[in-house]
Order: structure tokens, then sequence, then C-alpha cells
């Protein structure tokens, strides 16, 4: 799940983290009333990625007559496939430099990894590629947290080639000390792989504010967050708000299948990310583009074979479906049954071509058999044949 | 010779009277994997098919002398059975379970470091050394005894590389499957290590996915250490568009890092030998083992 940018904030501020004092307005006349009573204000896009400034989705504007103009304008937007339901008016910031600090996984080390740098504002993928002796990282005990020392050590190292704030280092490094805890508090507690202030604003009084906020929150925890699953449907600003999405990812989703849309017309489900990629390559090995890649994962009954069959084939593109079926802890008997019942009860006439092997294999094949199906030998067999017949059909 | 299980390992299951665990358990039985303990808090005292059941992993250590565990606990509760297996002196945690809380993982990983002992997955199909020991979901009938060492990301890949290999003549020592989630226990030099000293080893097939930079990792550690042992990689999602996230949380390629292309560039400088398809890789092991496939 990612937060958008005002919600991101309402986390960071109950966590202590100093932000600037904002409203959420969903029509011009809302964000009016926010300059009133702010002043000089930033209007801002709510929509869950970034790049909103380049969009033309941000504006500071002096008066209220001028916000509701800017947000009209913004409302009416629809940026990168995000329609924009709602604008975040906060109070201008008086700027004198703009920090970076983000929590990330990183993969390599298998552990969190906060990231401080002094060239804020830009994307830290950029910074890293053009200026790394900019960065700095620290990689904190997942037990203990970070400690002082070491976000002292992470502070300094961050600021060293900034020598444009050298006056100011003893400051901000103290201020970073406290900021980077309640960050990284944040971060664990919501189960986020993503948690980021960028920029991190150094007042001319200086104090440091979050300008941004990013939260994106492990899918895997979501049952945990159940709170923030519930506020992104209430303001239809979740990631299944977004109107750019192609509907047939829109749809798997709602139905609870990993599926990607692909360009072609063969059908791929397979058990298994890896086996359902190799399901891919070898159709396309064979002169066959795949129309998409459906993995029921490991332990699938019958009902979601059913389910994610009438899935791909919801694609009309789709000319024939190769199922690829290794069963470990997915059984091959409970697949057969889902495969069939779909067929009759979808009346499915395009070819299917299956390829059942693994746990309870001699059951579903004979199932698969009775049924009128004829399960292939192998993957490659599958694939060949899935690509002949249907091209047979286009011809 | 075999690598992290063999004939003498004594085998405890977290989550034995779950559906997938209870399942599991008999197929591992019937594989002839020494299966003495079963774990599942508040039904200690009983038994499932006769493996006696008990509340705490402790427990089924102190009574039985359990070395080995496999969990098929519910995600939300994965990570702390992790802690409590290696707590409790097990040598060697296999979790089997997929979805858990990546920041769940991050902890209970460094746990079970610290404790001194090995974790194996989480999100993976287990491990199978043919004839002796297998702690897992890999398919029973598919085995058999060889010289190749078999370590994969995806599990349902690794079956298809056993298979492959079995049809082909050529057994393996140990397979293992390390899992496709980002954080997980041992990582595929782990295991080349415990390959490189075990003598009866003679080949090693490594199946690799798209994202990460593990399969990257694997191939400087193959430099660095001059590992000797013919290589023969396997890498899946080879036509996968980049930014489109492939089933596993860890198989995404995003910007440059994560491309098959840059797997198999670093596969191939470390010696390796790159298969297209898995009949390939059988081809190619037969070739670096001298043998002629079946």
């Amino acid at each position: 799940m990612k937060l958008l940018e005002y919600q991101a904030k309402q986390r960071f501020a109950a966590a202590g983290i100093p932000v600037p004092p904002g409203r959420l307005a969903r029509t011009p006349e809302e964000a009016a009333a926010a300059a009133r009573e702010l002043g000089r204000i930033a209007v801002k896009a709510q929509v869950p990625i970034g790049g909103r400034g380049k969009a033309g989705g941000i504006a500071v504007v002096d008066t209220p007559e001028e916000a509701q103009r800017e947000a009209a304008r913004i409302l009416a937007m629809d940026i990168r496939g995000y329609p924009v339901r709602s604008v975040w008016c906060e109070t201008g910031l008086s700027i004198d430099a703009e920090l970076y600090l983000g929590i990330t996984l990183d993969r390599d080390r298998r552990r969190l990894v906060i990231i401080f740098s002094a060239a804020g504002g830009m994307e830290i993928e950029q910074v890293a590629e053009e200026a790394p002796e900019r960065i700095a990282k620290l990689w904190p005990d997942p037990f203990a947290g970070p400690q002082p020392f070491e976000i002292r050590r992470l502070a300094f190292a961050g600021l060293k080639h900034a020598p444009e704030l050298h006056d100011r280092v003893p400051k901000l490094v103290s201020s970073l000390v406290g900021l980077t805890s309640r960050l990284y508090e944040v971060a664990t507690s919501l189960d986020a792989l993503t948690c980021e202030i960028n920029p991190l604003v150094l007042t001319p009084e200086g104090n440091l504010v979050a300008a941004d906020g990013k939260l994106e929150i492990d899918e895997n925890a979501d049952s945990r967050h159940k709170d923030i699953a519930e506020e992104l449907a209430r303001d239809e600003t979740g990631d299944d708000g977004r109107s750019g999405d192609d509907p047939f990812e829109v749809e798997a989703r709602k139905r609870g299948l990993t599926y990607v849309h692909l360009d072609g017309d063969i059908g791929c489900i397979g058990n298994g990310a890896g086996l359902t990629m190799n399901t891919l390559d070898l159709v396309k090995q064979h002169g066959g583009e795949p129309a998409d890649f459906l993995d029921i994962g490991g332990g699938a009954n019958a009902e979601r074979v059913h389910n994610a069959l009438e899935m791909v084939l919801l694609d009309p593109k789709v000319r024939g479906v190769f199922i690829n079926i290794f069963g470990g802890i997915t059984r091959g008997d409970e697949v057969a049954r889902g495969i069939i019942a779909a067929r009759d009860e979808l009346h499915i006439t395009k070819p299917l071509v299956v390829r059942m092997t693994g746990t309870m294999e001699e059951e579903g094949r004979k199932l698969l058999e009775e049924a009128g199906i004829v399960p292939a030998k192998t993957a490659t067999g599958a694939a060949e044949t899935i690509v002949q017949l249907t091209r047979a059909g286009s011809a | 010779m075999s690598v992290l299980v063999d004939r003498s390992s004594r085998v405890l299951i977290q989550g034995i009277t779950g559906r997938e665990g209870s399942f599991h358990t008999a197929q591992m039985r019937a594989f002839g994997t020494n299966i003495v303990a079963g774990v599942s808090p508040g039904k200690g005292g009983t038994d499932q098919e006769g493996v006696p059941i008990f509340d705490t992993v402790a427990d089924a250590v102190a009574a039985t002398g359990a070395d080995v565990s496999g969990i098929f606990v519910p995600p939300a509760f994965a990570a702390d059975a992790i802690m409590e297996s290696a707590a409790a002196g097990i040598e060697l945690t296999v979790c089997i379970t997929e979805l858990i809380p990546v920041q769940d993982m991050i902890r209970a990983r460094e746990f079970v470091i610290r404790s001194g002992h090995q974790l194996l997955g989480a999100n993976c199909p287990g491990i199978v050394t043919p004839g002796q020991c297998k702690v897992g979901i890999i398919p029973n009938h598919i085995n058999t005894p060889g010289p190749v060492g078999i370590v994969g990301r995806s599990g349902t890949l690794t079956y298809e590389v056993i298979q492959g290999l079995g049809q082909g003549g050529m057994g393996q020592t140990t397979s293992v499957g390390i899992g496709g989630d980002p954080v997980m226990g041992l990582s595929f030099p782990d295991v080349l290590q415990r390959f490189a000293d075990d003598s009866e080893t003679r080949a090693v097939v490594l199946i690799g996915e798209i994202g990460g930079s593990d399969e990257e990792n694997a191939a400087a550690w193959i430099r660095g250490t001059g590992f000797d042992k013919p290589v023969v990689a396997f890498i899946s999602g080879r036509t996968a568009p980049p930014g489109k996230r492939m089933g596993h949380a860890g198989a995404i390629i995003s910007g440059n890092t994560g491309s098959a292309q840059s797997k198999l560039d670093a596969l191939t400088a470390a010696g390796a030998d790159i298969a297209d398809t898995i009949e390939d890789v059988v081809r190619l092991t037969a070739v670096r083992l001298g043998t002629q496939p079946r």
C-alpha cells in the first residue's frame, strides 16, 4: 500500500516529526478557505507517485483567489494515470537547504538501511549515481534500532560534503538524532518498505521540517494495518483507484490473483513465480506471445484454479491457454478439478493445453483424461502445442 | 554424501496439525524422513499418526533430540516460529511459509544467525537428500541419488531441474531451495560453500530468476573463491518486462538491477555454463559430468 503525502505526514506528525501546517481540500473552495486561514500556501496534488511538480501538480499561491484557481486546475488533472481527487494545502516554507532522509530495504544486506544526504530535493537514485560520496548509510541492528552515536556518524558523514552548511552542522546533527529515531519508529511500526522525507527542509530559523512524505507499506503486512487500507479505500486514492491501471490487472487484484497483463494472445498460468516466468519464456522461445503472467501460488485449490482460468479468458485477445503445473504443495487432483469445472461452467472452447506433474500427478492426469483433456508430457511439448493450436486458430 | 541434511537428521515439524503441515508430514515420512516430533501450541501430549506432539520446540528438542525443523505455520506466526526453533537449539530451520512480512524476516534471520544456527527460506520448497531425508514440499518421486548439487530460488523450477536431471540419469547429492523472498536465510554462496566441501558433489546447477543481485553475488563468490566444480546456471524471467513484479516479492527488474542479462553476464564471466531451457540444463550437466544423458 502506498500512502498519499498528507497521510504520510499525518503519521510523521503523530511520531513527533515536524511538518508544515496544512489542510486537505477536495474542492477549489476548500483550497481557498485553506489559503485564507494559512496565508501563502503550496497546493499539492495528492497522488501516490513522484514527479508531481514536474507534471504541474504543485503550485505556490499567495491569495485565496489564486488558491481556488490553481486547485481547480490541479483537481482536473490526471497525473500518469492517477486522477487528482484532493489537494494538500500547506504553509509555504522558507528554505535554507534541502536535505534527504529515508529508510528502505537493502536486499544485499538483508536489513533496513537509513539513508541521509545533504543533497535533497532530487531523486536519491540520481544523487547515488552522480555524487555517491554525498550519500551516507546506516544499517541499524533490527532489534536495537539506530543508536544516537550511529545516527551522529551518519549525519556527520552526510554533511561532510556540504561546505555551505559547515557552521550549522552541530545543531543539525543534534536535531537529526531525534528525527531519525522517530522516522525509524514510523517505518518499523507501519511495516514500511519505503519511508522517506525528501526534501527535509532546513529553515532559516534552523528547524528541520518534512516538506514531503512517502510511505509504502509491505503488502505482506497489510492485514496488520487495516486502518490504513480502509482510509485509502474511503478516499478512493489507493493503488486501486488508479484510472490508468490496466483494467485486467485491477480485476485480478479484486480476485486476489497474482496477474500481470502482457501484449500477446497465449494465456499463461503456472504455479510458482519461477515456473510461471519460465512458462512465458518457453512460449516466447517457441514463437508465441504470452498474454499474461498468472501465478496461482502454492497450495491452490480447485476454486482458485477456476478463478485463474476465468481471469485469463476475460482478455478477448487470448486464443488459448497454457497451464503449467509442477505440484509440490499444490496437488494435481485439485488443479485438475478446477480446470474441468471451469471448462464446463464457462463453456470454454478455446484450446487448453495442460502440463501436469509432481504431487498427485497420477490422480490429476487421470481426471483430466477422463474429462477429455489430454495432458502434455513435457513443458516444452506443451509450449509447442499451444503455439501451434493458437496459430492454427488465427490462420 | 550430502549437505545440510542426511539420514541421521532428526526432524520436527512446527504446524504439524495444519492442512499443509499434516499432508506434507505424511509425504516426508513416506519419503523416509525421520520425523521425531511435531509442535502445535496447546496440543502437547497428543500425537498425529504416531508422531508425538509438543507445546513448544524446546520441549520437543528435550524429549526427542530433534536437530532440524520444518515450519508450516501461517505467515503472521512464522517469524516467531523461526526464532523459537533457533532458540531451542535446532541446527537447521527450514521455513516453507510464504508471504511473511519483510521486517519480520529481517529480525528472524538475524536472530537465527546470532544463535549460531542456520535458516533455509522462508518461502522456499525445502531441501532433499535423495534416499535419506526430505524437509519441505519437493515432490517425493522425482529425487534420485547422484553427483549433482542443486540450489535454486524458485521452488517449482527446482522441481523441473530435479526431474529433468533424473530423467537424464543424473541424480543429486542434495537439492536446496533458498526461496524467492528478498530477505532469506542461506543464500547462494552459503549453499555453494557446502557443495564445495562435499566430495561427492561433482557439479552444481544454480537456478536463479530476475530481481535483486543474489545471482551476481553468487558469480562474484565463485570467482573470488576459485570454486572449481562445474556450474550450470539457469535464469527464469528472461522475457519479463521491466517494472512488472513477477509473483515473487523479489522478482522485479527495476532500473539497471535485477535483469536476466546482468545475471547471465556475471555467471558467464564466472565460468558457468548458461542453459536456455531445462533440457539445456540436463544436456550441459551431462557434458560437464562426462556422462551420456539417457
